[in-house]
């Protein structure tokens, strides 16, 4: 039998996506359960049957219930060494292509494509790309586009971008004004920020590297395997994934589509016959 | 307190999963209590210590060769199993989910800490109520209490360290604020109760 606030869980996700077509039905639910339930004192209710009623009658509870649901502060260059195999074993295979596509799948704040667009732009790769970075979060979505991040933050990034193997200063690709700190302009020209939910729309282009990080681990097993899926139709024969440093394809019905390019870094290539 | 040297059949059948929360001081009380856990430990061990990113994915390493039982990292999605010892990952929080399955997160950190023990415990003690045991350790935040009252009012078992007997007893101390502790044991009291936890074996079901 089910607990009442497990009831209440489902019946919530259920209306969120009736009323505003954003499908959490496949999430995983611990981290579901305990996203809601800070969302939940945050928005002064008692139970979620209390927050469902508001959420359905007003957009702009979603709005903010959608941070709590989908916002991930992520760092730049986080694990520098997922960075270090991107340069020196992807991008000498990146080079062989006339021109580039990558997805950043679930970018959210925007933070790995700053760090990606660093790192094509000093392989010398950047003008050749196109960047897809996408989320289903549209304030995340602007706010990655702005580029703009709080400058207590930026000596976290600039020690991860050293280690990642950084080729100059981190400060060559910002302006500090005031608490700010504002990336170059150009390190977005060759992006294209979009809306785009791995639930439930499908694939848009052919790529040759998707990144999507601490982004599956919040699914399910099956919705990882869907999302498994959109990746491995949208890449390219020989084409890159790179995933969080904790997630896996071990559990995955994809599993033999991919190998792994160096052991525990989770940089995986698309197998030629998959 | 007197010494629980031999668990009752009923918690030895009741206590399904383990959880321990610890920082500084953990890695030495943690030295005194897996040792302790039995070849047929009947319950799932699961582990968040604080420590510097750096260091601690080496806790498997650390504990290995100390423990019966087989010691790993958490996995995202990996089946939850009686007889084996996990620990968090560093930088990111450790739940248990339906299945029963560990799953992990990197949402915000929690009294300054992921993995976050109350993000264990609370999650944790969703999914086995009363058939959870929780264990507070030595430690310098107040990080665990919340998590500590969950497991409580699920039904399940809380210990937590004597305080004297703590590296660091900020930790156990706060815990004991937050009222939720049944048991104040040593750590030599935990060990015995952690090497009660037997699998029930027929006989008792029949006594049952």
């Amino acid at each position: 039998m089910l607990e009442t606030s497990d009831i209440e869980l489902q019946l919530l996700v259920d209306a969120i996506y009736y009323r505003y077509r954003f499908d959490f039905r496949a999430y995983a639910p611990a981290s579901l359960k305990r996203r809601l339930t800070i969302a939940m004192i945050h928005l002064g209710c008692q139970t979620l049957s209390q927050v469902q009623d508001l959420v359905l009658r007003d957009p702009e509870t979603f709005t903010t219930l959608l941070d709590y649901l989908t916002v991930q502060v992520s760092e730049m260059f986080r694990d520098p060494s997922y960075y270090r195999v991107l340069r020196e074993r992807v991008a000498p295979l990146l080079r062989t292509y006339p021109s580039l596509r990558i997805w950043v799948a679930g970018c959210s704040t925007g933070e790995e494509v700053y760090s990606l667009a660093i790192l094509l732009r000093e392989e010398g790769l950047l003008e050749r790309t196109l960047i897809y970075a996408t989320d289903i979060n549209a304030q995340a979505l602007q706010r990655a586009e702005a580029g703009i991040y709080d400058v207590a933050r930026i000596a976290g990034f600039s020690e991860n971008y050293v280690r990642a193997g950084g080729r100059s200063s981190l400060s060559d690709y910002y302006v500090a004004a005031f608490d700010r700190a504002v990336f170059d302009k150009s390190l977005r020209r060759q992006v294209v920020f979009a809306d785009h939910s791995l639930a439930t729309d499908s694939v848009f282009a052919e790529v040759q590297l998707i990144s999507c990080r601490n982004v599956l681990i919040y699914f399910n097993r099956e919705l990882q395997d869907h999302a498994l899926g959109l990746f491995r139709e949208a890449l390219v024969l020989r084409g890159f994934l790179g995933l969080g440093s904790k997630e896996s394809l071990r559990f995955s019905a994809h599993a033999q589509a991919f190998e792994e390019i160096v052991p525990h870094e989770r940089v995986f290539q698309k197998r030629g016959n998959a | 307190m007197s010494t629980p040297a031999a668990a009752p059949p009923d918690l030895r059948r009741r206590i399904c999963a383990v959880v321990m929360g610890a920082s500084a001081g953990g890695i030495e009380a943690l030295e005194v209590l897996l040792p302790a856990l039995p070849a047929d430990t009947g319950a799932a061990v699961l582990i968040v210590l604080h420590l510097r990113r750096e260091r601690s994915s080496l806790l498997t390493e650390i504990f290995s060769p100390l423990c019966v039982l087989p010691v790993s990292e958490a996995q995202d999605k990996e089946p939850v199993r009686a007889g084996r010892v996990y620990f968090a990952p560093p930088d990111y929080h450790l739940l248990v989910d339906r299945g029963p399955q560990l799953a992990l997160s990197v949402d915000e950190p929690v009294h300054f800490s992921r993995p976050s023990i109350d993000v264990l415990f609370e999650s944790a003690a969703d999914i086995y109520g009363p058939a959870l045991l929780g264990i507070i350790l030595s430690g310098a935040n107040d990080d665990g209490s919340a998590g500590l009252a969950a497991v409580r009012r699920a039904g399940g078992l809380t210990v937590v360290q004597q305080p004297d007997s703590a590296a660091v007893p900020y930790m156990v101390r706060a815990a004991l604020r937050g009222g939720a502790a049944e048991l104040v044991l040593t750590l030599p009291e935990i060990a015995a109760l952690l090497g009660s936890l037997h699998a029930p074996d027929p006989v008792d079901d029949n006594v049952a």
